[in-house]
């Protein structure tokens, strides 16, 4: 549609949310929701072409961007997006405006402020996505922490000081090293930032590649999150509000994952390779050991945090399953379609239990019990996500983790047979929360004086369902635009740097 | 001296400050207590008119006069610019906080001048006697400044203190300096370089007095071991003399590093870079621990500085060109960055309370949310966190050492502004989701109040278009350095 699409898409958030915070104070709170509603509408009809002007038959970058920005560095302003990446723009806008509209009358103080934090991280993470320049990807890598930060602990729980710190240095910790590396990176590929000279460096010694990937894993591990980096998260989605976790679950942890397969994997393949039993022996762990965590957690928004890790590690394990030197198509696209499924599942989470809280002001199990019976409408919807969140067929859940399931059965029987069991305890931590959440008695008069979906609430909700069931239909449309690029990493990944 | 021959032009700004002050100076003795706002007018003339004849004067190549004493270089020049501006936006800010504490006197133009002044001779030096002479114009002033609040214990105590520490470390450059002119017979920089090139002096001797310069250097810097005064001095001035303190004169003192280790003693390279390394490594670590446990935020801010001031140094141990334009871009962008977080304590005090407490900044979101921005863009932009100004100065010297293959000194500095961040999120955290315990009105003068703004927001801009100022940077260094 436009010539410079990608930086609209960029940058038209960011406005928004800059004309957002100057509607000032609490008094013109209206006026800051609207605005905002518009601006994240805005973003997502100016991200829809990106989708239906993408090139299927193209597995490089489209849209592409080249201006000088700090030439005295060696960094570009250079935008793109391939199969891969382009999903997660979308995805990402599309989400903005579901947090909008969930933050609506919900947020009570400093509206203003609230939503300018959500669109400019919007626009942000829309930057970290589509940045071909790999300081340009860590400026905006980086500078989504200020908003999250904010937004843990401005509107987030009685605990959102310590979340808020967690979050924030766990990720910092990360990110500088992953600094250090790129420095080195630059001098190697004569003095770029540009990350597919990076990705083209022709050698790089075994024992430097190791170091390096180190230095991303723990930036990008951080972010997924990975077990034993994962601590924060519970933390911090417990703590933050609705919109924060919506955002965080469906879009940072992705953020980690793309970080693997656009920097680790292509600029360090000999690495990855040597070091993907840890990645694939840390995924398992994530799926096996925190999904049993998750069955055991009596809050709500905790488990599914826990939900999110286990679900996670799926996608880390897809993306290292590697016969010889060669990446397992099914298992990097399965984690594909999981990312942008979890993407949409877990904001119907949230969201769900975020319609709860708002009426009862807990988020505890125990404190809940027979909400059908006052919300039947909004009892069907939790039931879909509930179903996708646990794999169920026909959801979206399902495409992804199948998908991963079968790349691993290729490579070997025993990581999916471990994989599988994710299955089984997520349709179990899921289902069980449900059941004794929404089915059952009305336990008490909080429970009693429950009313059922307003109309924005059952907005967001039908557009959710629809997204989740689409997806879960017909992956197809999704895995279309992907493929030549998912071939395209896998052809690059197989070259060694020796 | 021919007096014919001398070429008074590269000086110009110079001779035109001092004349000023002199009328400054005389104009107190007439005119009467009411009329004090006058000076602040006729010192902020002062400076845009030196800003003025800088422009007009700026070198294409490095002019030198005063018998080769007093060099014009493209360096100097952007220095010096960016001094008058730091010390016009200091003025400002202190203005409405001066005036309610009764130091609005022409002593503190006219001190502040002759402090200017002074760095205008260190950062133009090519001698170590100019150098040295430039050097103690600015220490005097920065004495006087702090007692001039003659009443506070607190700014009496720290000038003392202040006094005796410059004091010694004086005495350790002027020793060390002697070494120097022992070895090698002369104290023109120029020549101090082609005598140790040429191997003609004592090595011996020259080491030796290499370890009492840069043991002088660093405790003009700040820089750890001799960081001891600093966050007893930040503490224990007024806001507004912390700010004058704090801000050119750190880029005066980096210049001034830079003369001397770069432009006199580059042979000598490996020696100091060693040196520093660890001067800077001290630094990062002491001061950002450190920073941690205060409660003060003036005290904090001085140990943030000898953080800064170990990064600076970075830049400067690379000993490439690209290094030295890293470190001088860190110096401009950290007096951006210490400048608006006084400011914001500078407008927070009225008469008869000072804002200097970490809990003082409580709530200051509901208090008034453009402030509460300003001090937000300024403490993620110290934190070394995109996209602000910061993260390019902190960039700019890890590559710079990443390009000479410290990478352990890259690693143990990001290492560092980690620790560093927390900090300066504990400063946010107060800002944004502590509740206000004084809820009193915030006053600020127009000008003060506009001023700040740009100042805060321009580490922003700064942030995401910093070419300019890189290319800026990295002329003045080329220029100037190619002359020895």
């Amino acid at each position: 549609m436009f010539t410079n699409q990608l930086s609209l898409v960029i940058w038209a958030p960011i406005v928004a949310g800059l004309l957002v915070l100057a509607t000032g104070g609490d008094q013109r709170a209206t006026m800051a929701r609207w605005v905002a509603v518009a601006g994240a509408l805005i973003g997502f009809l100016l991200s829809l072409p990106l989708f239906t002007g993408f090139d299927n038959l193209n597995g490089g970058m489209q849209f592409e961007e080249v201006k000088p920005w700090i030439a005295s560095f060696g960094i570009q302003y250079h935008l793109g997006v391939d199969g891969i990446s382009m999903l997660f723009v979308i995805l990402n806008s599309f989400t903005t405006l579901m947090v909008v509209l969930a933050g609506w009358e919900v947020i009570k103080k400093r509206q203003s402020q609230y939503m300018a934090a959500f669109l400019i991280m919007s626009g942000l993470i829309n930057g970290a996505f589509a940045a071909l320049d790999a300081i340009l990807f860590y400026v905006f890598f980086e500078g989504m922490l200020i908003p999250m930060y904010l937004i843990i602990g401005v509107w987030g729980g009685p605990r959102r000081v310590y979340a808020s710190f967690k979050f924030f240095l766990y990720t910092l910790l990360g990110s500088l090293l992953m600094l250090v590396a790129l420095i080195y990176l630059y001098f190697q590929a004569g003095k770029t930032f540009d990350i597919q000279a990076f990705q083209a460096i022709a050698k790089i010694p075994l024992h430097v590649q190791i170091l390096l990937f180190i230095a991303f894993f723990l930036s990008f591990a951080v972010k997924v999150p990975m077990w034993p980096v994962h601590t924060w998260l519970p933390d911090a989605h417990v703590e933050a509000p609705t919109g924060g976790s919506m955002v965080l679950a469906a879009i940072t942890l992705k953020i980690g994952a793309y970080g693997f397969l656009r920097f680790a994997l292509p600029i360090l393949p000999d690495a990855a390779r040597e070091l993907s039993w840890i990645m694939v022996a840390l995924s398992l762990v994530a799926v096996v050991y925190i999904g049993l965590v998750a069955l055991v957690q009596t809050d709500m928004k905790k488990l599914v945090a826990y939900s999110s890790i286990s679900h996670m590690g799926f996608v880390t394990l897809g993306m290292f399953m590697f016969t010889g030197s060669h990446l397992n198509q099914w298992a990097v696209e399965g984690a594909l379609v999981q990312m942008v499924s979890h993407g949409f599942v877990s904001a119907g989470m949230f969201f769900c239990i975020g319609v709860m809280y708002d009426r009862v002001h807990s988020r505890n199990i125990a404190d809940y019990g027979g909400v059908a019976n006052k919300m039947p409408i909004f009892a069907a919807f939790m039931m879909l996500f509930a179903m996708a969140n646990s794999g169920l067929p026909a959801t979206s859940g399902f495409a992804g983790e199948f998908m991963v399931i079968m790349g691993a059965v290729q490579v070997n029987f025993w990581y999916a047979a471990l994989a599988a069991t994710t299955l089984i305890f997520g349709a179990a931590y899921t289902l069980w929360m449900y059941k004794r959440v929404i089915f059952g008695e009305v336990s008490n008069h909080h429970v009693e004086e429950m009313a059922d979906v307003n109309k924005r609430e059952f907005l967001v909700l039908v557009v959710l369902a629809i997204a989740v069931l689409g997806m879960g239909l017909y992956p197809q449309g999704f895995v279309e635009k992907m493929h030549l690029s998912v071939n395209d990493l896998i052809a690059h990944v197989a070259q060694t740097k020796l | 001296m021919n007096w014919a021959d001398l070429n008074l032009m590269p000086a110009l700004p110079e001779l035109f400050m001092s004349g000023a002050i002199l009328v400054i100076l005389m104009l107190d003795a007439f005119i009467s207590d009411a009329k004090r706002g006058m000076h602040y007018g006729l010192a902020l003339l002062t400076l845009a008119v030196c800003a003025l004849l800088q422009v007009q004067t700026y070198p294409v190549v490095p002019v030198h006069t005063f018998s080769g004493m007093f060099v014009s270089d493209a360096l100097s020049s952007l220095v010096k610019l960016a001094m008058y501006g730091s010390t016009a936006i200091v003025l400002v800010y202190s203005r409405q906080y001066i005036a309610d504490r009764g130091l609005l006197r022409g002593e503190f133009f006219s001190l502040a001048l002759f402090a200017l002044l002074g760095m205008n001779f260190m950062v133009s030096a090519s001698s170590f006697v100019s150098l040295y002479m430039g050097l103690e114009l600015l220490s005097l002033s920065l004495y006087s400044l702090i007692a001039l609040q003659r009443d506070s214990v607190k700014a009496t105590e720290s000038a003392m203190k202040y006094f005796v520490l410059g004091a010694l470390a004086s005495g350790l450059l002027l020793y060390g300096i002697s070494m120097i002119y022992g070895a090698t017979g002369t104290l023109d920089l120029a020549l101090v370089a082609k005598a140790i090139k040429a191997h003609t002096a004592n090595d011996m001797l020259l080491v030796f007095g290499l370890v009492f310069i840069v043991a002088g250097l660093c405790f003009k810097l700040g820089a750890v071991p001799f960081h001891m005064w600093v966050p007893d001095v930040y503490q224990g001035s007024a806001t507004a003399v912390t700010l004058m303190v704090g801000a050119a004169p750190k880029l005066a003192a980096f210049v001034f590093v830079l003369r001397i280790l770069v432009q006199g003693l580059e042979a000598m390279v490996a020696d100091w870079q060693a040196m520093l390394a660890l001067v800077a490594v001290l630094s990062m670590a002491i001061g950002n621990i450190t920073a941690i446990a205060q409660t003060n935020i003036k005290r904090m801010l001085a140990y943030s500085t000898i953080s800064h001031m170990g990064f600076l140094l970075l830049g400067l141990l690379a000993g490439t060109p690209d290094g030295y334009a890293a470190a001088l871009f860190y110096a401009l962008i950290y007096v951006l960055m210490s400048m608006v977080s006084f400011g914001i304590l500078l407008g927070l005090s009225r008469a008869g309370f000072e804002c200097e407490t970490l809990d003082d900044l409580k709530g200051l979101n509901s208090r008034n949310s453009w402030y509460a921005l300003l001090m937000l863009l300024t403490m993620f932009s110290m934190a070394g966190v995109p996209p602000l100004a910061g993260f390019y100065a902190k960039f700019a010297v890890i590559k710079a050492i990443a390009d000479i293959h410290l990478y352990w000194l890259a690693v143990v500095s990001v290492m560092m502004s980690l620790i560093g961040a927390f900090y300066y999120l504990r400063v946010v955290k107060n800002i944004y989701f502590d509740e206000a315990q004084d809820t009193s009105a915030i006053v600020m003068r127009a000008d003060m109040k506009l001023v700040l703004s740009l100042n805060a927001i321009a580490l922003l801009v700064l942030g995401v278009v910093p070419e300019r100022v890189i290319v800026l940077c990295m002329q003045a260094m080329k220029q100037s350095l190619a002359a020895i």
